[in-house]
């Protein structure tokens, strides 16, 4: 008996049950009613977002395969492809932060070795609370130790990410993974089931009574009742998923895969249905044969699971043994479990019993879809500059900065993720995009990027420039940027201005990649991140990818040498609204962000980018959180060299805080100044010399001067202080 | 020169460790999976590599430490076959009792991937004959569990014998090993252990190639 008790604990509107009672003219069991709950909730139907996520762009030449498969799928020339994705994790991160990042980063993992490539770096971008909050400290300390509890079992280099603090995130912190696969443009496998009567076969590890209904936890906002969830949060277990990767690339390789899906959200169920609808196919499952960790499981939980490290496959039946053997080796479970069929049914038997008999492509790629009423956000009023009085000591505000728990060093963090594991990592974290080999000369760069305080700002323009930045951080390392993965993490899509930022972030995002040529080819939606009402800023996490083609060309953000020469790239800044300079030493969160011109950005990056490639750059380094001055901060402690800038007698703190778009600081020997500003010149880019690396402070005449050693105090303190609750 | 790296499930930087030895030896090591019970005869080489064996559920190298192919790597050593553990490698030859001692928890409690100073405190060994003595090199860690003890005997031997072939430092002992150990070496001179990742400093894309004359010492040995 199904009551109205049961339909709301499974997350569906009254509605959405009647349509579903219609569909199949008869009350649903309750395995067909928790099937279908895990199948048309937010996270795994994107019935809020598909409408708007179809503005975006997902076409161009590099693009082998874009969103709706389980990663996407870039070339990069010579037979090589990158498979790539973003995913969120915030729900279960929030409630148990070891097993909710871990499982974050074994969820993506998988998403990228599914389609046959070999994991060769993962990235991360983490927002918490403020650092006062009571949890704070205990959910840094428990997400970290967990990403670098799976990754570096696992094995796959943690190169970069971000960590960033601010209230919003009280009550519900955000941890979106990033992996990154290499496979061949040949050999990539996807989840469309093709045959009829084929065994479909599951592999990996035993499912288990854990993670029931988490897809469905994270289509709600918590109501202050988070820790009572905690048992809908999985267990992850890197050996085991270490092994299926291994097994999987062998069984790839012996030519047996037809499909593949891993065993994600909403575990068996979800794989099943996707993989038949893709394919047009129906799908028969045999419960009795899943493996099962545990006595007495019902129909119910074997088809809501969540437990990790599990796939299922299509498989060619005169290769199952060889598949069986490959399985055997390593340990893992292997069992055919069903069959396709051509009658687009999607049916499961127990123990003699039809537990489930539902229409496949309506569970699947035809669940419901929304258009939610949105409002408009409202534009912040421009902010009065003469309202804003420089600070007395301005060398003071730089320490303040560097020191701040936004724009202190992340040591503390990435020392716990082995980022040189595979001997292919070209740039350690810290630097603008990580860069990774893929052979010879060949390489990738890689960032995650936002601002999330711009976005909430104005949604528009904060994503625009969240897209802007990740293609400038890439170009700042000299590759030229080609695709991205979007992980959208928003509030309640049910409220009409939270529904209002999603609309106008995946406008924003829209323009800034047709304008940049940077398609979004995969991406997740995390929606109703909220807790008693409060929620988070909007984030909308963009993950991109560049190619370099050849390493030794690659630039770095140090400082390399007494006596270069400083070069501005782009104009002096002037932008302060919403900068991290007016809420760190005037504790003001106001104003408009930057606004982002595309065309500006794209010459001033390609005209950085060709400089890089002719090799007459020493170092470069994009400008962002904290304006000029934190860029050359960050590249002098990075080379442990100083520098001395002179700037125009007229100039205060809107120039060196001001977080102005498209800019770059680079630097140079002295004797190729003049070429490299007459070639600006020509290439209609501002570039002016603003003075030279020298000396041990950071020293801008007439206005401040920083001893490196005091700067680096100031930087690297705050991190390891507030984790020994010293702060 | 020939050589082999042995793979348990679980173990991830044996790709990197086929990568370097390729690099120096001008060919490829043999890849050998646990359940073998014979090495090749004319092995000169036996590496076992970094990662997680068996998931490092028991004491990290516990487990390997008692696989099938093992009996052989002992054989092996008993010949006087060099034999080489790096990181995992190291704590599984520590769990076999090849090499003395045992390998803790980091004092920090906390994995730890940074580059630290090792100074070659005996560079009469296959590894480091191609340095000086007291030279000091740079090189990656990346464990959670490298902390170096042995029982007052034992460390005198050690250190009495010459037998610690590197220490950390500059101050720079990730682990709290005792004495700043990162690497032993066996009495009969043929089987090293040490938690620092020679394999991911050797050319320039590591940013340094401090530990090149470690391969290049293994390849003249």
């Amino acid at each position: 008996m199904i009551t109205e008790a049961l339909i709301r604990q499974h997350g569906l509107k009254p509605d959405e049950y009647e349509r579903f009672r219609k569909l199949i003219g008869r009350e649903p069991t309750l395995t067909e009613l928790g099937i279908v709950s895990a199948m048309w909730n937010e996270h795994c139907s994107y019935k809020s977002s598909k409408k708007w996520l179809r503005t975006l762009p997902t076409t161009g030449p590099c693009v082998i395969q874009g969103p709706g498969e389980n990663a996407g799928v870039i070339d990069i020339g010579d037979g090589d492809a990158i498979v790539f994705k973003m995913e969120s994790h915030n729900h279960p991160s929030f409630i148990e932060p070891y097993q909710g990042a871990a499982t974050g980063v074994g969820g993506i993992l998988r998403d990228v070795f599914t389609m046959g490539a070999r994991p060769i770096a993962a990235l991360n971008a983490l927002r918490f609370g403020a650092p006062d909050h009571p949890r704070t400290r205990r959910l840094v300390a428990g997400v970290v130790a967990g990403i670098g509890g799976y990754g570096n079992s696992f094995g796959v280099p943690t190169v970069g990410g971000e960590v960033n603090f601010h209230p919003r995130y009280n009550g519900n912190i955000l941890v979106n993974a990033m992996a990154v696969g290499l496979a061949r443009t040949d050999a990539i496998f996807y989840s469309k089931a093709k045959g009829v009567g084929l065994p479909v076969v599951y592999l990996g590890a035993k499912t288990g009574r854990d993670g029931i209904h988490g897809a469905t936890m994270a289509s709600a906002a918590f109501a202050g009742d988070a820790e009572e969830k905690r048992p809908t949060v999985q267990v992850g277990d890197p050996f085991t998923e270490k092994c299926l990767l291994e097994a999987c690339l062998e069984l790839m390789a012996s030519g047996a895969v037809i499909a593949i899906q891993d065993m994600g959200a909403a575990g068996l169920t979800c794989s099943a249905v996707e993989m038949g609808a893709k394919g047009d196919l129906g799908i028969e499952l045999e419960l009795d044969r899943v493996p099962c960790r545990e006595d007495g499981m019902t129909a119910y939980e074997m088809m809501l699971s969540e437990s990790q490290e599990r796939m299922l496959m299509v498989l060619r039946p005169e290769k199952a043994a060889e598949a069986a053997a490959i399985f055997g080796k390593w340990g893992l479970d292997f069992a055919i479990v069903g069959h396709t069929t051509d009658d687009l049914r999607f049916r499961v038997r127990h123990m003699g019993e039809v537990e489930a008999d539902l229409p496949i492509k309506e569970l699947g790629d035809q669940a419901p879809e929304y258009d939610r009423p949105w409002l408009k956000p409202r534009h912040p009023a421009p902010l009065d500059l003469d309202d804003i009085r420089p600070p007395n000591d301005l060398g003071h505000a730089i320490l303040m900065l560097m020191g701040s728990p936004d724009l202190s060093s992340r040591r503390w963090v990435f020392e716990q993720y082995d980022h040189v594991i595979g001997a292919n990592t070209a740039q350690l974290p810290g630097g603008d995009a990580a860069v990774v080999r893929i052979r010879h000369d060949k390489g990738i760069a890689l960032s995650v990027d936002v601002t999330p305080r711009y976005v909430e700002a104005d949604p528009f323009e904060g994503s625009k420039q969240a897209v802007a930045e990740c293609w400038r951080n890439l170009t700042a390392v000299g590759a030229l940027p080609l695709a991205i993965t979007d992980n959208l993490n928003f509030g309640n899509p049910e409220r009409p201005e939270i529904m209002g930022q999603l609309v106008m972030s995946l406008s924003g995002i829209g323009e800034a990649c047709r304008a940049l040529a940077f398609p979004v080819v995969s991406g997740n939606v995390s929606l109703y991140n909220e807790t008693s009402g409060i929620s988070i800023l909007p984030t909308p996490t963009i993950g991109g990818v560049g190619l370099i083609a050849d390493l030794s060309r690659m630039a770095t953000l140090p400082f390399k040498r007494e006596g270069d020469a400083i070069l501005l790239i782009g104009p002096h800044g002037q932008h302060l609204g919403q900068s991290l300079y007016l809420r760190e030493i005037h504790g003001r969160e106001d104003g408009p962000p930057p606004p982002v011109d595309l065309v500006q950005e794209k010459r001033h990056g390609d005209f950085v980018r060709r400089q890089i490639g002719l090799g007459v750059l020493t170092a470069v380094h994009d400008i962002s959180d904290g304006g000029l001055v934190a860029c050359l901060c960050e590249m002098a402690l990075a080379g442990n060299l100083g520098c001395r800038i002179d700037l125009p007698r007229a100039f205060g703190h809107a120039e060196l805080f001001g977080e102005d778009q498209a800019r770059y600081v680079a630097t140079c020997r002295p004797e190729q100044v003049e070429a490299i500003i007459l070639a600006a010149k020509a290439a209609g880019v501002p570039a002016s010399w603003i003075g030279s690396v020298t000396g041990n402070a950071v020293a801008i005449l007439g206005l401040a001067t920083v001893p490196l050693t005091q700067l680096r105090s100031a930087h690297e303190a705050w991190f390891p202080a507030f984790m020994a609750g010293e702060i | 020169m020939k050589s082999a790296v042995i793979v348990f499930p679980g173990i991830n930087r044996d790709r990197d460790m086929a990568m370097a030895l390729a690099r120096f030896t001008g060919r490829a090591p043999q890849m050998v999976w646990q359940t073998e019970t014979e090495l090749a005869p004319d092995l000169d080489l036996v590496v076992l590599p970094g990662g997680f064996s068996y998931g490092d559920y028991l004491r990290c190298g516990a487990i390997a430490a008692r696989a099938p192919v093992m009996a052989a790597v002992r054989d092996a050593a008993r010949r006087g076959v060099k034999v080489l553990g790096v990181c995992n490698g190291f704590q599984i030859l520590i769990e076999a009792g090849l090499l003395p001692g045992a390998l803790m928890r980091n004092a920090s409690l906390h994995f730890v991937c940074r580059r630290v100073h090792l100074r070659v405190e005996n560079n009469e060994t296959f590894l480091t004959r191609k340095l000086g003595r007291g030279d000091i090199v740079q090189a990656p860690v990346a464990h959670g569990d490298g902390n170096y003890f042995a029982e007052p005997a034992t460390l005198r031997a050690l250190e009495d014998e010459g037998r610690v072939v590197f220490r950390y430092v500059d101050g720079t002992n990730p682990n709290g090993s005792i004495n700043d150990i990162a690497g032993i070496i066996n009495r009969d001179g043929n089987v090293i252990g040490l938690m620092p990742h020679p394999e991911n400093m050797i050319e320039g894309l590591h940013g340094r190639t401090d530990c090149a004359p470690l391969f290049e010492s293994l390849v003249s040995a």
